[in-house]
């Protein structure tokens, strides 16, 4: 049974398809591990497996999706309490696309509460623990999903990154996380956070594995009007150097600093030296200047919240999900019922975003915000007439302690620095597994303009396969 | 930008969330906080820049204007904390608000 746990999804895809191995005893094998989970990482596992067909391009690989995504008739809880037991009548379009192209769903991930957070720590489900060392958190929001496919739980899975929830938790758990341009992937029947910020994007061992899962994740969906056709569809990487590439080092997230924005050492040792591993592949480094990226995690904490604020706003009590207070008055039901199905971070943003948006501060909070993102996106766009890449530590630190960083929002906000600058502009980032830190996975992050994730996907493969970070350790 | 307890319950209404005093007063200081620390964007000057809500520029995505099958009204009353004949049962408005 290990030997099938130690295949990465494409290779047990092949053998399916080869009929070397069996569908439902692939399923079997990750699902009794999936049951016996002691990190947390699952809201629903299932407890048999469904169909498969060994002829489709995923081939019955099961499939770990994150509790935010509405499966239909499966618990879809997006981590919180006032959408405990919720079972939708309808199914995410980009669980469909996958379970269309074959793949089987094994189990809802845990996470942080409506994909607020970054340590996992506020799931009303209680936190999951990251399986390089279980003191320590895995990351989040997707910490689930991350954790899951780090220890083995899953082949792979769904996450979704709003301002670094899948790239920041496949740092911290060592493995690959992919961002995808905004609109590639569509958002119907993701329960929403930030509607403009918002994508699913897949958590896999492996850079082939994440471009076979995205490509089947992506596409146009009439029924999101965000979503846009990729120009190209995401092709297999095959880059065995880095011959030609141009990497840019932005000055500004990288310089360190006194606003609590810096690196820590372990983590800038091994970006410098991945760095110097790229130049041998061939790839040129150099410093780039992102001038507006200070002042993303401000725009960003003003955006998300605010928006946020009104897509929380449909939890109420009225047509599904939690309600208190039906016996009271109609303003007294939705009071109570948010505030006793709602966990502390998600009231923190909500306010933040009622604030930020409310009469006589809206053009100064968010219109201003808005006006920052307009800069960010200049800003790459200036960066990318000259450099393929940018290239950044994904996280600014390794996996921290639970508990360490709970007393201080503002502490647990600048997990994103280097992560939410892209998530404004929209465009698409991938994090890398780069080495250890005192036993701890680092990533490393590229990103590249709007829809170039192919070639993006491709250097990070040969950045990868040069670097031969071993994941198996946590599968243990 | 510090928050008072006022403006703390203004926007607690707006947003329909009860909060008790010490949730009040919790609330004010770690806003507060994040407030400062956002702040800082009102320094740079923006004055002739256009705001992006949406990144990654679209055009023509309407739809035609056509009625489409939408779910069943079982299905969706079936998750429903309170049905009543076919439509979703709610306490009535308490008094109106000053």
């Amino acid at each position: 049974m290990s030997e099938l746990i130690e295949l990465t999804a494409a290779e047990a895809a092949a053998k399916v398809r080869a009929r070397e191995i069996d569908a439902a005893e692939l399923f079997e094998a990750y699902r009794a591990r999936a049951a016996a989970d002691e990190l947390n990482a699952f809201t629903w596992v299932a407890t048999e497996a469904p169909p498969a067909d060994p002829e489709s391009p995923l081939a019955g690989v099961p499939l770990a999706v994150k509790d935010l995504f509405c499966t239909e008739g499966v618990p879809s809880q997006a981590g919180s309490k006032i959408l405990e037991g919720y079972r939708p009548p309808y199914t995410a379009t980009v669980v469909a696309n996958a379970t269309r192209a074959g793949a089987t769903l094994l189990a809802k991930t845990n996470q942080d509460e409506f994909a607020m957070g970054s340590s996992n720590e506020n799931s009303a489900f209680g936190p999951v623990l990251n399986p390089w060392d279980r003191g320590r958190v895995p990351g989040g929001s997707s910490g689930g999903s991350a954790a899951a496919v780090a220890a083995g739980l899953t082949p792979w899975a769904f996450g979704t990154d709003t301002g670094g929830s899948i790239r920041q938790p496949a740092a911290l758990c060592g493995i690959v996380g992919i961002k995808p341009t905004y609109g590639a992937c569509s958002r119907w029947g993701m329960i929403a956070f930030a509607s403009s910020l918002d994508q699913a994007g897949p958590f896999t061992r492996n850079v082939t594995d994440g471009a076979l899962l995205l490509s089947h994740m992506v596409g146009h969906d009439p029924r999101d009007s965000t979503s846009v056709a990729m120009p190209e569809p995401i092709s297999a990487p095959t880059a065995e150097d880095l011959k030609g590439i141009r990497l840019g080092v932005p000055e500004e997230l990288l310089g360190g600093g006194d606003n609590g924005m810096g690196i820590e050492a372990g983590v800038r040792e091994n970006f410098e030296a991945t760095l110097k591993l790229a130049e041998s592949l061939g790839a040129t480094v150099d410093t780039c200047h992102l001038p507006h990226a200070p002042h993303a995690l401000s725009a960003y904490y003003l955006i998300a919240p605010a928006e946020a604020s009104a897509n929380l706003a449909r939890y109420d009590g009225v047509r599904y999900g939690l309600r208190v207070g039906g016996d009271t008055d109609l303003n007294t039901m939705y009071s109570r019922t948010r505030a006793e199905g709602f966990g502390p971070e998600v009231k923190r943003r909500i306010m933040l975003g009622t604030y930020a948006l409310s009469s006589g501060y809206y053009d100064a909070y968010y219109g201003t915000a808005l006006k920052v993102r307009t800069k960010i996106s200049e800003d790459f766009r200036t960066v990318f007439g000259e450099f393929d890449f940018v290239v950044t530590p994904t996280s600014p630190w390794t996996a921290f302690e639970l508990g360490a960083k709970t007393a201080d929002p503002l502490a647990m906000y600048l997990n994103d620095f280097c992560t939410v600058p892209m998530s404004l502009a929209g465009i698409p980032g991938i994090s890398i597994p780069s080495g250890l830190s005192d036993g701890l996975p680092v990533g490393f992050q590229l990103a590249g303009p709007a829809f170039s994730e192919s070639r993006m996907i491709d250097a990070a493969y040969a950045l990868e396969q040069a670097i031969g970070f071993d994941t198996s350790a946590a599968r243990a | 930008m510090s928050l008072e307890r006022a403006q703390v319950l203004h926007v607690a209404k707006l947003a329909k969330l009860e909060l008790n005093d010490a949730e009040v007063e919790k609330m004010g200081v770690e806003l507060s906080a994040v407030l400062e620390h956002v702040d800082r964007i009102r320094e740079l000057d923006l004055g002739a820049v256009e705001p992006t809500s949406h990144a990654v520029d679209v055009a023509g995505v309407m739809r035609a204007d056509e009625p489409q099958p939408c779910l069943d009204r079982d299905v969706i009353l079936a998750a429903a904390p309170e049905p009543v004949d076919g439509a979703f049962g709610v306490p009535s408005p308490g008094p109106s608000e000053e």
